[in-house]
Order: C-alpha cells, then sequence, then structure tokens
C-alpha cells in the first residue's frame, strides 16, 4: 500500500478526496438539518444527465453536469410554489427525468463511452490533474461562502419564518443553500461518483448530529468525519481492491452506525 | 401616546378563502391587548398582517408609520414569539444561540455578534429566568422554559413592541400563569404587547384590552366588557357565562358542542 501512495495519482486521489469529503460534510450539515436528503439525491443524479450531455457534445462533463443539478434545484422551486405538489413529488419527478434524459444521450452517442463508468460510481484512477484543481477551487470557495453567511444560513434553517420576521433575505438564502448543494456535488462526482455523492454528503453530517446537540461542534465534527471517510476509504479500496465511492459510502455509512450506538449507548445525555 | 400599528379596514384572503374581512384595529403605545377568538378565527393571520409576512388584498396597515413589508430598519424594534409548534425542537443549538439569533438583524449580515450582542443576549436571558439555561440544549427543555427562551430571543432585539402567538401553547398551567405575569411585569416597564390565544380566561386576568376576531372584528375593549358581552357569545355560537375567580374572569362554555 505504501507504493500506492508514492504514486501521483493515488497522491492526487487523496488529497481531492479529503477536500471533498469536506466539503461534503459541510454542506452536508444544512442539507441534514433542513430535511434536504431526497433534494441532494434528487440534484445528484440530475448530474447524469448533464454528465451524458457533456460527453455528446463533446464538452467537458462537469459544465453541463453543473447547469442540470442547478436546473433542477430551480425547477423543483418552481414546480412546488406553481403546483399544490409537495416537494419531494416534484423531486421524484426532476430525479427520474434527468435520468432518462441521460440514457438518451447516451443512446445518441456512436459506442458509448468508457469514462462514463468512472462518472457513476467514482474511481481514483479517473481523477485527473483538472479535477483536482476543481476541488482545490471549490472546496475553499464554498466554505468561504458557508463562513460568510455562516449566522444567517443557521437562522433559516433553524426557523425560517423568525428570519424573515427578522428581515433577512430567506428566499435567497435558500436558494444560496442549493447552489452549494449543486456545486459540491459536481466536486464530488468523480470520487464516489453520481449514484453515491448524497451519501457523502448526508452520512458524515448524519453522524455529527449523533454525536452533539451543538451546532457549531456539528460544523467541525462533520468535515473531521467527511474526511476520514474519503481518506479510510480511499485507502481501503486500494488495499482491498474494491471501488473507491463505494468503499468510501461505506466507510462514511459505518461512522454513522457507530456514532448513532454512541449516541444510545455510553451517552446517554448526548 | 403614538399609534404604533393601525389596521384599516384589512381584507385577507388565501385563493377563494377569506380568513380575514374589514377588520380595523390600532394598537398605541403601551397598550398590552389580547385577540381572541375560536380555531381558524384568523388571529395568525392577523399577526403575519402586522408582521409583513402577508399581504392584505384589501385595507393598509401602518406599522411605525409605515408598510410592514418594507420596514427597513424599524424591524428590529418589533420582536416576535411564533407558535413553538412550528419551530423544530431537536436542532442541535443551545439556548444562548437560540437567543442570539434575535440580534441578528441588529448586527447585520455577514458581520460576528459583538461582546454588547453577547450582554444584551445575556440580559434578555436573565429577564426570562432562562440564563442558567445558557448552555442546555434546546432539545432538553420543558414547554415552559422554551417558551421563555423564545421570548428571550424576541427581547434580546431590546423591541418596542412585542408580538406573540398563542404563547401558552404546550406550557403547563402554573408555567402558563408565571409566563402571564413575566409579560405582565415587561409590559409594565414600558413594552407594547399584542397576543393572540384561544385561553379566553387566563389572558384576561392580565392584559388591558381584548379583541375578539372570528374572521371579523367581533369586539373590541377592556376584558370586562368584552367578556361579558352578548357579541363574544355569538362568536362561539353558544351562552357563555362568566364568573369571577379572584380577579380572574373565567369563561365557562355551557354546552361541550359550543367548542366544536
Amino acid at each position: 500500500m505504501l507504493e500506492l501512495i508514492g504514486h501521483t495519482f493515488m497522491q492526487r486521489a487523496l488529497l481531492a478526496g479529503t477536500l471533498v469529503g469536506i466539503l461534503c460534510a459541510v454542506v452536508g450539515v444544512y442539507v441534514v438539518l433542513n430535511g434536504l436528503s431526497f433534494m441532494g439525491a434528487g440534484i445528484g443524479h440530475a448530474s447524469f444527465g448533464g454528465v451524458a450531455l457533456g460527453f455528446l457534445l463533446g464538452i467537458n462533463p462537469l459544465l453541463t453536469a453543473v447547469v442540470f443539478c442547478l436546473g433542477t434545484a430551480w425547477g423543483v422551486g418552481l414546480v412546488t410554489r406553481k403546483t399544490s405538489l409537495r416537494e419531494d413529488t416534484a423531486i421524484g419527478i426532476f430525479f427520474a427525468c434527468t435520468m432518462a434524459l441521460g440514457i438518451l444521450f447516451l443512446g445518441l452517442m456512436p459506442g458509448y463511452g468508457v469514462d462514463l463508468f468512472g462518472y457513476l460510481f467514482g474511481s481514483i484512477l479517473a481523477v485527473t490533474r483538472q479535477d483536482l484543481w476543481l476541488a482545490l477551487l471549490l472546496t475553499p470557495a464554498v466554505l468561504a461562502v458557508v463562513a460568510l453567511f455562516y449566522k444567517e444560513l443557521l437562522f433559516v434553517s433553524f426557523d425560517p419564518e423568525m428570519a424573515r420576521v427578522a428581515g433577512l433575505p430567506v428566499d435567497r438564502l435558500h436558494s444560496l443553500l442549493l447552489v452549494l448543494v449543486a456545486l459540491t456535488v459536481v466536486g464530488a462526482i468523480k470520487i464516489v461518483g453520481i449514484v453515491l455523492v448524497s451519501a457523502l454528503i448526508v452520512a458524515p453530517a448524519a453522524a455529527a448530529r449523533q454525536l452533539t446537540e451543538d451546532f457549531h461542534r456539528m460544523m467541525w465534527l462533520a468535515p473531521s468525519i467527511g474526511a476520514a471517510s474519503t481518506l479510510a476509504g480511499l485507502l481501503l479500496s486500494c488495499w482491498l481492491d474494491t471501488a473507491s465511492g463505494a468503499t468510501i459510502v461505506l466507510v462514511a455509512t459505518a461512522f454513522f452506525a457507530v456514532a448513532a450506538a454512541l449516541r444510545r449507548g455510553i451517552l446517554p445525555t448526548g | 401616546m403614538g399609534v404604533i400599528v393601525e389596521l384599516d379596514r384589512v381584507t385577507v384572503a388565501y385563493r377563494t378563502v377569506t380568513v380575514l374581512e374589514d377588520v380595523s384595529l390600532k394598537v398605541s403605545r403601551g397598550n398590552f391587548l389580547a385577540v381572541i377568538g375560536p380555531n381558524g378565527a384568523g388571529k395568525t393571520t392577523l399577526l403575519k398582517v402586522i408582521l409583513g409576512l402577508v399581504r392584505p388584498v384589501e385595507g393598509t396597515v401602518r406599522v411605525f408609520g409605515r408598510d410592514p413589508r418594507d420596514l427597513g430598519a424599524e424591524r428590529r424594534a418589533i420582536g416576535y414569539v411564533p407558535q413553538t409548534a412550528t419551530v423544530d425542537r431537536h436542532f442541535p443549538l443551545r439556548v444562548a444561540d437560540v437567543v442570539m439569533m434575535g440580534r441578528y438583524r441588529r448586527i447585520g449580515l455577514v458581520r460576528r455578534p459583538s461582546a454588547a450582542d453577547r450582554e444584551a443576549a445575556r440580559r434578555a436571558m436573565e429577564r426570562t429566568g432562562v440564563a442558567h439555561l445558557a448552555n442546555s440544549p434546546l432539545g432538553r427543555l420543558s414547554g415552559g422554559q422554551r417558551q421563555r427562551v423564545f421570548l428571550a430571543r424576541a427581547l434580546a432585539c431590546e423591541p418596542e413592541l412585542l408580538i406573540l402567538d398563542e404563547p401558552a401553547a404546550g406550557v403547563d398551567v402554573p408555567a402558563t400563569e408565571s409566563l402571564y405575569e413575566l409579560l405582565r411585569d415587561l409590559h409594565k416597564d414600558g413594552l407594547t404587547t399584542l397576543l393572540v390565544s384561544h385561553d379566553v380566561g387566563v389572558v384576561a386576568a392580565f392584559v388591558d384590552g381584548v379583541v375578539c376576531l372570528n374572521r371579523r372584528l367581533v369586539a373590541h375593549g377592556r376584558p370586562e366588557e368584552v367578556l361579558g358581552s352578548e357579541e363574544l357569545a355569538q362568536m362561539y355560537g353558544c351562552a357563555a357565562v362568566f364568573f369571577h375567580h379572584g380577579r380572574a374572569p373565567h369563561m365557562v362554555v355551557a354546552r361541550d358542542e359550543c367548542w366544536s
């Protein structure tokens, strides 16, 4: 395994993975506390349509993926406001529709992409220099936005009506949160894959929630668990020769299971 | 004695359902008013109109002389205690964090709380008797404690007008009495207070004015005038009898089905 760490591709994957693990978990805190887990899954899967379109058009699939993710976040909001449907119904529609579009786009391509597997399920071999740069730019950018609007995002998550009374731009902050989720999904696709990206957003934050009743502490715990999950998952996947995305997500799930057990057993008062 | 809140012939409708009709109301500086009425009478909507969350289809609303949807900096002069049932009580927050939210408007976007903000939050917690709970998680409070925390949040912005929606919901009887006593003390210190309740009897012992609402404004006056009135009996659609227990007028409804 030590030999593997000596390889550039592995160093690249470990660095990108750690950054993405931190990014997903921080955004995940808001996702979990706002009950947006299904929204996260919907936005994650929407990227499939975008990635496929990118391949079809011969442009960077992550660019088209951003468009699809943002479009889904916006579309779900629009459908929820304009119809009497609940948000989960709107997500269900967009979820299936964007996946179907992805399959359609793939069908239009002559001899379709071997690369696509890396996007769907994540692959450390598929992490390019470009992907590392994306993680290096995206993670500090998203974290800076979160730091800047830290108290506003907290207020809107906890008590949106009161936040509105206090004069906060509640709708715009909610949109901002969805944009952050969309950017995070795109940043994480190459590491854990389209299918599993929402798990990396939700699981570390859910584990952190089990361990504390303090929001600020949750904001430290979640990214620690997220980074540990991606690091341990990547190394384990190399060692055991298993799929990297799946291994990362299973490690994160194990963290959650342990945290939930701790909350019930050793820490009766949290 | 300036007028702080003024509603003039306000009508509110959600789609085709009229929730408030032709309601005119004034709240002057120093008032302690209770809006009472049965479920679905439009009480919460009335508060939302005053808070600028709901726009009337007809009529005008003025709060501190301005449209409440465009209050600007005056917004910080309103303290609001929402129905706690609407708030996620398992949100991972400590009491001091919840109370600090009352300062956010004053702190402004992006900036961090200062020592003065922490001091104001601490004073608000002391005023409502929850300072000792500052580090407790919200999820571990009783109904009465939680309500006092939300009251402290409202006071943390140092408001001139306090608005409460069903402050006694989910609070047991002894805690309700002491909560209203606290509100009365705050009022004595000069805080204009407007609250909504379906709890007719207890409220009347503390406030200096009662507004009966049942989609329309049914009656408005001093508690003893309103509670004995024909209008109130009509509003509840049955014979309501009042008797005095100590200073508090209590209402007894002749038949159970009157409430349904």
